[in-house]
């Protein structure tokens, strides 16, 4: 795969709704992506990572604890102290690193941290080996162009 | 003629779009208006500061000690509050690179099937069910994204803003959702010290007035004079509009979703986000999670963008480039109105990331134009509506 990988395609999985503004992504499987990877490692990743936004968005005692004392200190104390979204943006970012390495990059797909991406979409580029023919999928007609 | 390229560290703050200024290199954002922001800043310094030099040495001898002590404490509080609320990031939704703006369009012409030559295509709106309730989602041909629910396009600072609430002159910065509890925290904290220094204006006043006479002590405390034509004018204002935001806080609104009127109850439409609890809806609004920026201003910008960035303009540290992409919503959308800067840093970002591929992004004319100008016009005319 090295030096021979190019850019085919690129698939946005959508936010999901339907529970309010809380951030929750589609698990919808994607149909570019039917023939690169299994359905239920997909889908997996992504329940995995709706489970870490819901962990870091959670109402609960933490959250009015760590709200309280901030404001006590007039959130002053942001300037020494990661807040608990910030802790969980890390164990995100080193999980889908994880994901890429084992399952995603073998298969010549990379997922993109959501927040880079505004939290918007979890993007997923499509790479093509060089040598081979074709497109890798029929939507890629439009957006995808491939540098030989 | 040879150039001498004179390569330096660009920040991804430089190349943002939209209207805001930015200060400290990154770490402060405002919108570009800030002239009322420093009237707020002089009228709360100036008249706290009246109050420390002409009440304070008469009340802490006569009264209390602690009175121009919690009068510091509570001083210090509004000010920081100020200040987080108008340096802060509102909740800027950065605007869509050009593989996910193609993608979208790809959807919403699926979506619509063969529109007849010379028909207007259908508006641009996504319906998601939130909670039972039919919420319907705009296009935002500015940042070329389906506005997540609750957010809006603020046409002063030209950026969508996750849960708008509304631009306010006062802060010089749009409220929205990463900065909303500082601003009610601003108001409330405000309103109490307007009061406070209201009511020991009177009460000194009174209690010099015993002793020296009415006309003696304002010539003695001139000071005081400003004060209270500044507290009183205040105080029915401020306290206003903390009244109204407690009440928008308790129901879980925002000011844009007030004044549009979205849950007024016509059409039998509720507020599908409040836990129809006061307890529960000031809860999340005031100690919900602290959301994070998603707008990586301090970010450097990747190595092959540097290049072309430093040629193209030499930005100045204390304001956003505007790029010509920014352009009015009434412009028809052109596909190659984003330059190939914007996107090649998050191409070359995700190749660091995976086996170094290289490609090329796809020539602009291949893609077809992306909206009418009818369809631009309406958007912009109701825009301008509501903002």
């Amino acid at each position: 795969m090295r030096h021979s990988a190019s850019l085919a395609n690129k698939v946005f999985i959508q936010r999901d709704y339907s529970e309010g503004t809380t951030c929750k992504f589609q698990t919808k499987f994607p149909s570019e992506l039917e023939s690169r990877i299994e359905r239920t490692l997909f889908e997996d990743t992504v329940k995995t990572l709706n489970n870490y936004y819901a962990e870091a968005e959670k109402i609960g005692g933490q959250s009015y604890l760590e709200g309280c004392l901030a404001c006590a200190t007039a959130y002053l104390i942001f300037l020494c102290m990661e807040t608990r979204y910030e802790k969980v943006l890390k164990k995100i970012a080193k999980y889908i690193q994880e994901q890429n390495e084992k399952i995603y990059a073998p298969r010549g797909l990379l997922i993109t941290d959501p927040i880079e991406r505004g939290m918007r979409v979890i993007e997923i580029s499509i790479y093509e080996d060089r040598g081979s023919s074709g497109s890798s999928s029929g939507s890629s007609s439009v957006s995808g162009s491939t540098a030989r | 003629m040879s150039a001498v390229m004179i390569t330096r560290k660009v920040r991804k703050w430089e190349k943002l779009p939209g209207k805001n200024t930015f200060c400290c290199d990154g770490r402060v954002m405002m919108a570009r208006q800030k002239g009322v922001f420093y009237l707020t800043l002089f009228l709360i310094i100036g008249t706290c500061s009246l109050f420390f030099a002409f009440e304070c040495p008469y009340l802490a001898v006569h009264l209390s000690p602690a009175i121009p002590v919690f009068a510091a404490l509570l001083f210090l509080f509004v000010m920081a509050m100020l200040l987080r609320t108008s340096f802060s990031d509102p909740g800027v939704l950065p605007r869509a690179l050009p593989e996910e703006a193609t993608f979208i369009e790809m959807e919403i012409e699926a979506a619509n099937g063969n529109v007849p030559a010379g028909q207007r295509p259908p508006p641009r709106i996504r319906n998601v069910q939130i909670n039972n309730q039919i919420v319907k989602l705009k296009y935002c041909y500015t940042c070329k994204i389906f506005r997540p629910p609750r957010a809006s396009h603020c046409s002063i600072c030209d950026n969508c803003v996750d849960r708008f609430d509304h631009h306010c002159p006062w802060v010089g910065n749009c409220v929205g959702k990463r900065n909303y509890r500082y601003f009610y925290l601003f108001t409330l904290s405000l309103s109490l010290l307007t009061i406070y220094i209201f009511t020991f204006d009177i009460v000194h006043v009174v209690m010099r007035s015993v002793d020296n006479g009415f006309l003696n002590t304002l010539k003695e405390t001139p000071g005081t004079v400003l004060e209270v034509l500044v507290c009183f004018f205040t105080l029915w204002s401020v306290v206003g509009l903390t009244g109204f935001h407690t009440y928008l806080i308790s129901l879980n609104q925002t000011t844009n979703e007030d004044i549009k009127g979205s849950w007024s109850g016509k059409n039998r439409v509720q507020n599908p986000y409040s836990h129809k609890n006061i307890i529960k809806n000031c809860c999340e609004v005031l100690c919900g999670p602290t959301y994070p920026s998603v707008l990586d201003r301090r970010g450097l910008m990747q190595d092959d963008s540097l290049v072309s960035a430093t040629c193209a303009a030499p930005s100045s540290s204390s304001s956003s480039n505007a790029t010509p992409q920014t352009t009015k919503t009434t412009a028809p959308l052109i596909p190659n109105e984003h330059t190939p800067d914007d996107a090649k840093p998050s191409i070359a970002a995700s190749a660091e990331k995976s086996p170094s591929p290289k490609e090329e992004l796809p020539p602009a004319s291949k893609l077809p134009p992306l909206a009418s100008p009818e369809t631009d016009a309406e958007t912009s005319i109701a825009k301008d509506k509501t903002h």
